[in-house]
């Protein structure tokens, strides 16, 4: 394995790793804080119960998320120590703000999950709040340094022989896709977590333990869930735009689209040709493209033959992680509607459809499929570049060697600590319902 | 004072930071794996009771020194993780399984003999990761580094061996041990204050006697470095903090717990910012400095600029979190 790929690889995995607990970091701070209120104001214990426990799984997903967070920090420098040293008086900004975030959140959650005893009911209530906010902050803010990554503003600085020698520190904030991104992203964190809460519930219930506690558990996860995954829809469509406006190359891979047309169609699924330019099979949705992109069937959208084929990327790996990611939203967002639809219409503490709660069970990982779904799509759809336009992945890479060693040694270390994390949720779950008794 | 110079010192003091905060947590680790006596399940209880609230926000300052190095000295973050390639994975395999080991113990099921596993894992990696960022320092000082017509020569695999790297990485793993001891000495007291006492007065001697060797091995590996500590600038530094060693040791000697931290700590943010006066003006000896290696101007006051706010909010936060677990009277 050449030092490029597995340096790729690498990074790749330990941000699909990171990625899902930074996503609980963001999510389950919400949960707690809408549990624990909701507990305040009506004294129901069954309120405090939930936030208590799912605390402690926040405790060990938090821990996880912060370690292999400070993992990446560093792997930044090691895996990609000549891109870290171009982009890194531009970059250093939004870490730096989000350093101060993150500090803050591990600050408030160390008062949280230790302070049940210590602080009365309404002090904890609060001090969970800036672990939920800083938490949701501290994701912006680091979307902002990916943001420049995928759109630097032409004005960020001046890059003589590879190296910034003066610089708008201000750049990253000012990249057009940060707002965009960081609406989608946040919201993905919500999403994916309501929707990993409610399966958990909807297992439980289904199983008939724990009844009660249970059915308030998937009220707050759905609450959270439903609402994130409706307004995904149409933070996507705003994400897709931007995408199309500037990184009209990853826009065409997307879509697996290759000639230049106007009236173009969405095609979804298919296997990708690259050497022919063509997709064989998948569905394809009249016009829906050009509609998409700019909300007239007959507007031009850009194909990858535009681009030369050095500057594209790979085009099935992105098509599919997008349409993977869409159709996985989309299946969510009906959920989350079907969800609310049969709760509102339903009686308040009445039994819910056991084939609704199989639909929770069954879409329960979709949340984090169309997460992790959704950053491949942007991460490998700027490939070649690792700054779009100004430095190419296979520039930035490290020259040391051991790379594919490190990677393998990561590998190992990410799988052994996610299969003991599964199976500490798992003993919590069991273990707590079965103190409760069904 | 240059920007890169307030820079250079921001740093630093993160470092310290992240040494007296993170460091004491490594030494409860290794109190931890070395609990013993008739009180050890007391005295792992008091260490978890200690670390817990706490622990993630002290880490936090390693990311806040990486993030201002590559921010401010950003050639000098790409030769560092080119030329510390392998170490510094390693010290993050430490970290990794350090955190996770201890929430797995804490919150998994309570089954002791997987207790005691986890116990064990986090224990050995609360030791092993000082030793290695201790062992980095030196490498930092003593020349073992080279960065030649920009190209990063790493050292060799032989290099991480040497009397050096085996000196400080074996002190900071001493530092951490002794500041944590007076740490729990203060948080506990009759039986284990004294358990504890004595454990700090154990790693205080070490600490003494490496810090000892540290002189010869010094002269011998890193001359400059040798002769830059005593040095006008940096010798008042090094005096300071051997006496505040001194200090804390006659203080754990007399039962003096309270006394015995402030001066530990003080020996501690002496030593590193001694070092760092006497490693001045290079980052990498003897090839990298901070002058040439500092970000464009922009990037520097715009983070300098941000711990005005930042530390606004971090501060008071800090304060509120020792305030509500580590002030007396405990339950």
């Amino acid at each position: 394995m050449d030092t490029l790929t597995a340096a790729r690889a690498q990074m790749e995995m330990s941000l699909a790793f990171h990625m899902i607990f930074a996503a609980l970091g963001i999510g389950m701070p919400l949960v707690l804080v809408i549990a624990e209120g909701l507990y305040l104001r009506t004294g129901d214990a069954r309120w405090r119960e939930i936030a208590r426990r799912q605390a402690r799984a926040t405790a060990v997903l938090f821990a996880i998320g912060a370690v292999s967070g400070t993992a990446l920090s560093f792997e930044l420098g090691l895996l990609w120590p000549r891109f870290m040293q171009m982009a890194g008086p531009v970059l250093g900004p939004t870490f730096a703000l989000e350093g101060y975030a993150f500090f803050l959140e591990a600050i408030f959650i160390g008062l949280y999950l230790y302070g049940w005893e210590r602080l009365t009911p309404r002090q904890h209530w609060l001090v969970g709040v800036p672990v939920a906010v800083s938490g949701a902050l501290s994701g912006v803010l680091v979307v902002a340094a990916n943001a420049w990554m995928q759109t630097p503003p032409p004005d960020s600085g001046t890059l003589l022989g590879g190296a910034f020698t003066s610089v708008d520190p201000t750049a990253a904030f000012r990249s057009p896709a940060w707002a965009s991104m960081a609406v989608h992203s946040t919201l993905a964190c919500y999403v994916s977590v309501g929707f990993a809460l409610a399966g958990v519930s909807a297992w439980a219930l289904l199983k008939g333990r724990d009844v009660r506690y249970h059915r308030g558990a998937l009220d707050v996860a759905m609450s959270v869930a439903a609402i994130g995954a409706a307004l995904q829809g149409v933070s996507g469509d705003f994400l897709a735009r931007m995408v199309a406006r500037t990184q009209p190359v990853k826009l065409a891979a997307m879509e697996a689209h290759f000639e230049t047309a106007r009236g173009v169609d969405i095609i979804v699924g298919g296997v990708v040709d690259e050497a022919a330019g063509a997709v064989r099979g998948g569905i394809h949705i009249p016009r829906a493209l050009s509609l998409l992109i700019d909300h007239r069937t007959d507007s031009v959208v850009r194909g990858l033959n535009d681009f030369p084929r050095d500057a594209r990327p790979n085009v099935m790996l992105v098509h599919t992680a997008f349409d993977v990611m869409v159709s996985a939203g989309a299946a969510l967002a009906a959920l989350g509607a079907l969800f609310a639809y049969v709760r509102l219409r339903g009686a308040r503490d009445g039994d819910l459809p056991r084939w609704l709660l199989r639909a929770l069970v069954a879409g329960s990982p979709l949340g984090f499929v169309a997460l992790e779904a959704g950053w491949i799509v942007t991460e490998a759809g700027r490939q070649p570049w690792i700054v779009q336009g100004l430095m190419r992945t296979r520039d930035g890479v490290t020259t040391a060697s051991g790379v594919p060693s490190t990677f393998a040694l990561f590998t190992a270390l990410y799988a052994g600590l996610g299969l003991v994390v599964l199976a500490m949720l798992r003993a919590m779950t069991r273990g707590r319902d079965a103190e409760a008794g069904a | 004072m240059t920007l890169s110079d307030a820079a250079a010192g921001l740093t630093l003091l993160a470092l310290i930071a992240y040494a007296v905060l993170a460091g004491a947590d490594f030494g409860g680790g290794v109190w931890d794996l070395f609990a013993s006596g008739p009180r050890r399940d007391a005295q792992r209880e008091a260490i978890a009771h200690a670390i817990g609230p706490v622990w993630e926000a002290n880490h936090v300052w390693l990311i806040f020194a990486i993030v201002l190095t590559f921010s401010c000295f950003p050639p000098a973050f790409a030769a560092l993780g080119v030329g510390l390639y392998l170490p510094l994975h390693l010290v993050l395999v430490g970290i990794t399984l350090r955190g996770a080991a201890y929430v797995f113990r804490a919150y998994g099921a309570d089954d002791p003999r997987a207790r005691r596993r986890w116990g064990a894992v986090f224990g050995a990696s609360s030791a092993v990761t000082p030793w290695l960022l201790g062992a980095c320092l030196a490498i930092l000082s003593n020349g073992a580094l080279r960065v030649r017509g920009g190209v990063v020569e790493a050292p060799r695999l032989s290099a991480w061996f040497g009397p050096l790297p085996l000196t400080l990485g074996a002190l900071a793993l001493a530092a951490c041990a002794y500041a944590a001891a007076v740490f729990l000495a203060v948080e506990t007291d009759a039986a284990l204050r004294e358990d504890f006492r004595r454990r700090a007065l154990a790693s205080g001697t070490a600490v003494v006697a490496l810090s000892a060797l540290a002189v010869p091995v010094l002269h011998a590996e890193a001359p400059r470095l040798a002769s830059s500590l005593v040095s006008s600038r940096a010798l008042p530094i090094v005096l300071a903090g051997a006496l505040s060693a001194l200090a804390s040791g006659a203080a754990l000697y007399a039962g003096r717990v309270r006394a015995a931290r402030v001066a530990s700590i003080a020996w501690i943010a002496l030593e590193l910012a001694g070092w760092s006066v006497a490693q001045y003006p290079f980052v990498i000896a003897p090839d990298v400095t901070f002058a040439a290696t500092a970000a464009p101007d922009a990037t520097i006051r715009f983070v300098l600029a941000s711990t005005a706010p930042g530390f606004a909010l971090l501060l008071p936060s800090l304060w509120l979190l020792f305030r509500v677990f580590k002030s007396r009277p405990r339950p």
